[in-house]
């Protein structure tokens, strides 16, 4: 059969379509990583914890989060002797240059870094109406900028405050638990600059991760344990005055 | 057996074409990749993963500075990634020659971590810095990499 002119026509947008479909294949970004092997999470070691903000700084530089906005952040709460139901919690900047010196004396007084607990049931994920945020296969809570319409919803459904709409792109953004270096078998920013050991990476699916063997012999703890949000970043020696 | 079969003929061709043209329209809007794991869109993963890296990582630092990595071990901030207070180098890593570090304040940066807080650990190190040095910069006495000052009396200043 020949190709005349008409066919030609019929042809090419079809050819075009099919092609699209060729090339959007799935880009592979780290060929080694097998997703389903990883089930991400983080263990924070309050009493570890000085509160000098290498993790918010590095976060910052590593993931281009805005000025005034947070990704993890730092608190620094003050418990007057038995008044645990009203801690007094500051947070200048999210604790990016340090804190100032404090002149409070009694009572306790610790720093509390905070970010995305990276729920296995997150309360994120299931009001977003276009499916622009989603677990992941290995446990991680990611946006999808391209399809987030930045309508707020999920930002106002988490229940830790860990969710902003960067004022640039108009979308959400959070804490991606630094997704691009976890999956080239580096660990988060944070984790790598913390001076202190205070934050660690961990991957509860690895049988040989030293997390098991820390759960086991500490008191460890959830934020928000009553929200039944399956959060996944522990915090060790965490006070019952923290919310 | 129908009078005007024509009118269920027209309807039957409407809603094929209509359920045609749905699928069609669907196959073309929705990503391929949509539902690959779940109500999202699968290719987001690797998007997300593919962003590039700023902090290299310590073990790339040691590749090349090995003298400042046998020092560190000498002492107490050997814990201390690079990057925690040189800042995100991996610019510098992938081409040492034309990216190079910034000079660091060492009365800024030592004070974020050891100025004396209540909120800090009662272990860890501390000071007053107006006390304790006056705000001159703290590697005019302390190596950074390796700070104990050996021949420190006691009195000194400066809580261990």
């Amino acid at each position: 059969m020949d190709i005349t002119r008409r066919h030609l026509i019929l042809l090419l947008p079809a050819a075009a379509v099919a092609w699209k479909y060729v090339v959007a294949g799935t880009p592979e970004a780290s060929p080694n990583y097998k997703i389903s092997e990883h089930w991400w999470s983080m263990l924070i070691d309050i009493p570890k914890c000085i509160g000098c903000g290498s993790c918010v700084r590095a976060c910052a530089q590593e993931n281009e989060v805005p000025d005034g906005y947070f990704r993890t952040w730092i608190e620094r709460y003050h418990v007057a002797d038995w008044k645990i139901e009203r801690p007094e919690v500051e947070s200048p900047n999210g604790g990016k240059q340090a804190f100032p010196p404090n002149e409070i004396s009694g009572g306790k007084n610790f720093f509390v870094p905070k970010l995305c607990n990276h729920c296995a049931d997150s309360p994120c994920t299931q009001v977003c109406p276009v499916g622009a945020t989603f677990v992941t296969p290995d446990g991680v809570v990611l946006v999808d900028k391209s399809y987030c319409l930045g309508c707020r919803y999920c930002v106002q459904a988490c229940p830790y405050g860990c969710r902003f709409i960067n004022p640039k792109t108009s979308t959400a953004e959070k804490c991606t638990l630094c997704y691009h270096r976890i999956t080239k078998g580096l660990t988060t920013a944070c984790c790598e600059v913390c001076p202190t050991g205070a934050r660690q990476l961990a991957d509860l699916r690895n049988p040989n991760d030293p997390i098991h063997e820390f759960l086991k012999t500490h008191t460890v703890q959830v934020l928000k344990p009553h929200m039944a949000t399956g959060a996944k970043v522990f915090y060790n020696g965490m006070d019952g005055s923290v919310r | 057996m129908f009078k005007d079969i024509e009118h269920l003929i027209r309807l039957a061709v409407f809603i094929v074409i209509a359920v045609v043209a749905f699928v069609v329209l669907r196959a073309a809007v929705v990503p391929r990749s949509f539902g690959q794991y779940g109500h999202y869109r699968g290719a987001a993963i690797s998007e997300v993963a593919a962003r590039p890296i700023a902090y290299a990582g310590h073990e790339v630092c040691e590749g090349c500075h090995t003298d400042v990595a046998e020092q560190k071990k000498q002492g107490k901030h050997v814990v201390v990634a690079c990057e925690a207070c040189h800042g995100a180098l991996a610019s510098h890593a992938d081409d040492p020659t034309s990216v190079t570090p910034a000079k660091l304040d060492t009365a800024i940066l030592c004070a974020r971590c050891h100025e004396a807080n209540s909120a800090k650990p009662k272990l860890f190190p501390q000071v007053v810095t107006a006390d304790h040095s006056g705000g001159i910069a703290c590697d005019t006495c302390h190596q950074p990499h390796k700070p104990k000052i050996e021949d420190e009396k006691p009195s000194a200043g400066g809580k261990k």
